[in-house]
């Protein structure tokens, strides 16, 4: 057995010595490496590019509480950056992986692993963390774990209670780009305050790819949005698996006779592959960077030894190395993290389907799959709601009924749910004249 | 295996999709660079393991570890690539083996010897590799094995945590980049010297005889330009202002069509395109500062046979430019893309592409006559894309010429630059006089101030006498603020994890910039605060 001291002894030069950049509430104390390593409990949520390194990354810094969760299984493309995982283990899950390997290599860490969705669990689970730290590549996830942590926030009087915040620490890359962020619920920018950093989804127009593509991207997405269903080259019920050699090969076969025809030039399987996948291109260097910005800024949280940043963190390595770090701010009227009523526009002669398609594409929102729920004289009613099949299909008819013709009127309180929080947002509707 | 229809297959193979993720940015070419690279890591410390890790992981061919020490409980808090069962065994042999765990393609060595000794007795040691990694060196050592790199042209980077500090420092005389990925390219159609075959194609069609389709899927470069005729007609030459440009955005937008169904889209979405790239498409055509000087050395160099490929090319570029070109790079071949029907977008794009073959193929024949002056020994390998590729990328083309660390450390430093960094209470500066200083501190007193726990207190003392003589040596007052050195001292020298991994990653990205010769290295020296997770990169 090692020397506890001489082991940790980079970390406890900055927990017991006093320094003129620490947190005002720092004490230097040995005790402070003893709370890190007995009480402090850290949730990393993804156990991929980024959650490989932030296990190691915590782990190395002191910490010995750690659970991490990935609905995700191992593959082959995962092993040049998610340093954990080896051939052997693909098809296994990744928070399984991860937690055995960090628990072998680090002996008194203890990771807890969860081969599951986020959605899995609900607040009592999430309120027992002291930290959580994301690196995700789901901005949907993202958004909902930010609404779970808002929603564990207590307010006395009108005033939040400190020890109801748990600090979210956030990472993210693309390519040689990335940001890390620290999100104080509550008190600081939230996830949802500044969700116009992400940019929408690009999506080609349907009359493009169906009748003018000029783009090998335009020939891609004619065979996976049109062609498949029509074709069903693997029977009926098969949906696309980006997975599936097969399925890619037919659609890049198809794409390149597309492709041919119009004399575009330039799909190849590799394009393919990414269109239909949506890959977002990954390397180990960026990743790790990120990852240990992170792991810094958790370390900063937990022990208080240096001030955290404030509050964002953009990186880029293209062209030499480029941070950039700023302040983003709170945002007054935040759908997530104000307490500011929500009010939501509408003329009577909108239709329902309109107020949904808002709700989608304004960036002050961007929801997914939005279910909409009214109060009408003191009842609620279902406007519109995604599942089960059977209620979506007797509300449908819903989408065509202007406001009027819903019985919706200014000042009523309407509630939408959404895969990006795991609240309900109640607007007050104002009707636009 | 069944096959539909006999058409090959074009699944990948194992390799291509363990990398594909990487493969997407630097491409197959990028990659067989890599894997043709030797990196050299001189000290397995947390930094050195990190900055390797990332190399492995991406498939660089080799590596060799420089390591002279054993595993200490130290390695087992702050180093993932040993066991605490590794204590007391050689750091060097422990690290390589669980490194080289993380990918089966990559083969290693190590070297126990001292580099001190390599350096005194094996001065070819260096020599088969293609860049060298240095962690946790005095000084003095890393001033001679900074001189040795240098004479023998082998890239060095040397990464470096101390506490919440990180240092980067990329030593090379010279580094050519020809695909340097810049993020925000700016298009090139040519609009202001339309080469013959864009002239008559887009002469060709009339806007206002095309029916409503026609007249809402033409590119709008064409638009633009036939806009761009009638404004020279009756102002003499292109829209330069701000005004200007929005008075043409106006002519743009008036020859826009009313649709003819009555709800939703009125407006001609390739017009609005138009309006929208007018700043951009209608800049002039220019050749960048940047690669104008590039030029200009090319153009004074005599080639030989040990002239690098980058400068032969360079050279029958800048001859293409004065002749052929009539001052202009070749067409680069790309253009964005613009709503349009099919066949006029690709019939333009093909225009363009043709357009930048033919450039191409001309430097690529000039090329072909300097070569053959240079004998038969001299040939390029795969000629005919690397000229292209030259060509395609020839508005991006970098060059780095460095300084040597002995030549930074001699004192020919600027003075006054680092004066007035250093007077900016946020300057990352800072810490580069700190390092310096400690660096001072260690090869006067033979240990980091602050290492040991009793004498911090003495050592902020004698760090303070460090500093500020180093700053008199420079001819600056002692303008830094004591809080920096009782942080220096607060740290003793450690090489903490998460910083360690952050500059790891950085170091290993700028390895791979070196090896690959795509993307744009640091020139010279990045200082990283985790302080405030800020970082600024200075040539010193």
């Amino acid at each position: 057995m090692l020397p506890w001291g001489e082991r940790w002894g980079e970390v406890r030069k900055l927990l017991e010595r006093p320094g003129p950049f620490t947190h005002p509430d720092f004490e230097p104390s040995p005790d402070t490496l003893k709370m890190l390593q007995e009480n402090m409990k850290v949730l990393v949520i993804g156990a991929g590019g980024l959650g490989c390194e932030l296990l190691k990354d915590l782990a190395l810094m002191g910490f010995t509480k750690l659970h991490v969760i990935d609905m995700d299984t191992i593959d082959l493309s995962n092993l040049n950056r998610q340093f954990l995982f080896r051939k052997k283990d693909i098809g296994e899950s990744k928070a399984k992986v991860a937690a055995e390997f960090v628990n072998h290599r680090v002996k008194g860490c203890h990771v807890t692993y969860y081969y599951n969705k986020i959605q899995d669990f609900g607040e009592d689970f999430y309120r027992s963390f002291h930290l959580v730290v994301c690196g995700l590549d789901s901005i949907v996830a993202r958004r909902w774990i930010n609404g779970m942590l808002l929603s564990l926030l207590c307010y006395e009087d009108g005033m939040l209670e400190q020890n109801s915040v748990i600090p979210l620490v956030d990472g993210g890359t693309e390519g040689f780009k990335g940001n890390a962020r620290v999100v104080l619920p509550g008190l600081t920018a939230c996830i949802e305050c500044t969700l116009d950093l992400f940019p929408p989804q690009v999506n080609f127009p349907l009359c493009t790819i169906a009748h003018t593509p000029r783009l090998p991207e335009h020939c891609i997405e004619y065979v996976r949005i049109l062609l498949w269903p029509k074709e069903n080259p693997f029977s009926s019920e098969t949906a696309i698996d980006g997975d599936d050699p097969q399925h890619i090969n037919w659609i890049f076969e198809k794409a390149q006779k597309r492709a041919a025809e119009y004399g575009i030039s330039g799909v190849t399987y590799r394009l393919t592959q990414g269109v239909v996948k949506r890959i977002i291109p990954a390397v180990a260097s960026t990743n790790a960077v990120i990852a240990a910005a992170c792991a810094t800024e958790a370390f900063k949280l937990a022990t208080s030894a240096c001030t955290p940043m404030n509050n964002y963190f953009v990186f880029n390595d293209t062209d030499g190395i480029y941070t950039y770090t700023y302040e983003q701010e709170k945002k007054e009227d935040c759908v997530a993290c104000s307490q500011v009523p929500q009010e939501l526009e509408m003329k009577l002669s909108d239709k329902l389907q309109d107020v949904i398609t808002t709700l989608a594409e304004s960036l002050q929102y961007q929801m997914k799959k939005p279910g909409l729920t009214a109060m009408i004289a003191g009842k609620t009613k279902s406007l519109y709601l995604h599942s089960p099949a059977s209620i979506e299909e007797k509300l449908r008819p819903n989408l065509k009924k202007t406001i009027e013709e819903l019985g919706l009127q200014d000042g009523m309180e309407l509630a939408v749910a959404d895969v990006t929080s795991p609240n309900t947002v109640l607007f007050r509707i104002k009707i636009k004249t | 295996m069944e096959s539909s229809g006999g058409t090959p297959s074009c699944e990948l193979t194992d390799k291509a999709k363990k990398y594909d993720r990487q493969l997407r940015l630097w491409g197959d070419h990028g990659q067989v660079a890599l894997e043709s690279g030797h990196v050299c890591l001189i000290n397995a410390s947390a930094s050195g393991t990190e900055t390797l890790k990332s190399l492995v992981l991406p498939g660089l061919g080799s590596v060799t570890i420089i390591d002279d020490t054993k595993v200490t409980p130290q390695d087992v808090g702050n180093n993932f690539f040993v066991e605490s069962e590794s204590v007391g065994s050689a750091r060097g042999e422990v690290t390589l083996r669980l490194l080289l765990e993380l990918n089966p393609e990559v083969r290693g060595t190590f070297v126990e010897q001292p580099l001190t000794e390599i350096l005194d007795n094996q001065p070819d040691f260096f020599t088969p590799f293609s860049c060298v990694v240095a962690t946790c060196l005095p000084e003095c050592t890393l001033l001679t094995l900074s001189k040795v790199l240098w004479e023998a042209k082998i890239p060095l980077v040397v990464v470096r945590t101390y506490g919440m500090i990180g240092y980067l420092r990329v030593q090379m005389e010279e580094h050519t980049v020809v695909e340097s990925h810049p993020d925000n390219e700016m298009p090139d159609l040519r609009l202001d010297r339309p080469f013959p075959a864009l002239q008559k194609y887009i002469d060709s069609l009339d806007l206002d005889s095309m029916d409503h389709r026609e007249h809402s899927h033409v590119p709008y470069v064409v638009i633009l330009y036939k806009v761009l005729q009638r404004w020279i007609q009756e102002h003499g030459a292109a829209p330069a202002s701000y005004k200007e440009r929005k008075a043409f955005a106006e002519m743009v937008r008036e020859g826009m069509r009313e649709k003819e169904s009555g709800r939703g889209d009125t407006i001609e979405e390739n017009f609005e395109e138009g309006i929208k790239a007018v700043n951009t498409a209608l800049l002039p055509t220019t050749i960048p500062s940047v690669v104008q000087s590039i030029l200009n050395e090319a153009s004074s160099i005599t080639p030989s046979p040990t002239t690098k490929p980058f400068w032969i090319m360079a050279r029958a570029l800048h001859e293409f430019i004065t002749s052929e070109g009539r001052g202009a790079l070749p067409v680069r071949g790309t253009i964005p893309d613009m709503t349009a029907d099919s066949e006029k977008y690709i019939k333009v794009q093909n225009l363009y592409r043709e357009q930048a073959a033919q450039d191409a193929d001309w430097v690529l024949r000039r090329v072909q006559e300097h070569s053959q002056q240079l004998g038969p020994r001299k040939v390029i390998s795969s000629l005919e894309s690397s000229v292209k590729t030259f060509c395609k990328n020839a508005h991006a083309l970098r060059v780095i010429k460095g300084k040597s660390i002995a030549e930074e450390y001699k004192g020919s430093i600027n003075l006054s630059e680092i004066g007035s960094h250093l007077e900016n209470p946020d300057s990352e500066l800072v810490w580069y006089v700190m390092l310096r200083a400690v660096d001072q501190f260690q090869s006067e007193f033979r240990a980091y101030p602050g290492y040991f726990q009793d004498q911090v207190e003495t050592d902020i003392v004698r760090l303070k006498v460090c500093v500020n003589k180093l700053l008199a040596d420079w001819g600056c007052g002692p303008i830094i603020k004591d809080d920096f050195i009782h942080e220096m001292c607060r740290y003793g020298a450690a090489e903490v994890h998460s910083v360690a991994a952050y500059m790891g990653g950085c170091a290993a990205h700028e390895v791979i910039k070196v090896v690959t010769g795509q993307y744009v290295p640091v020139n010279h020296t990045h200082i990283y605060s985790a302080i405030t997770a800020t970082s600024a990169t200075f040539s010193l």
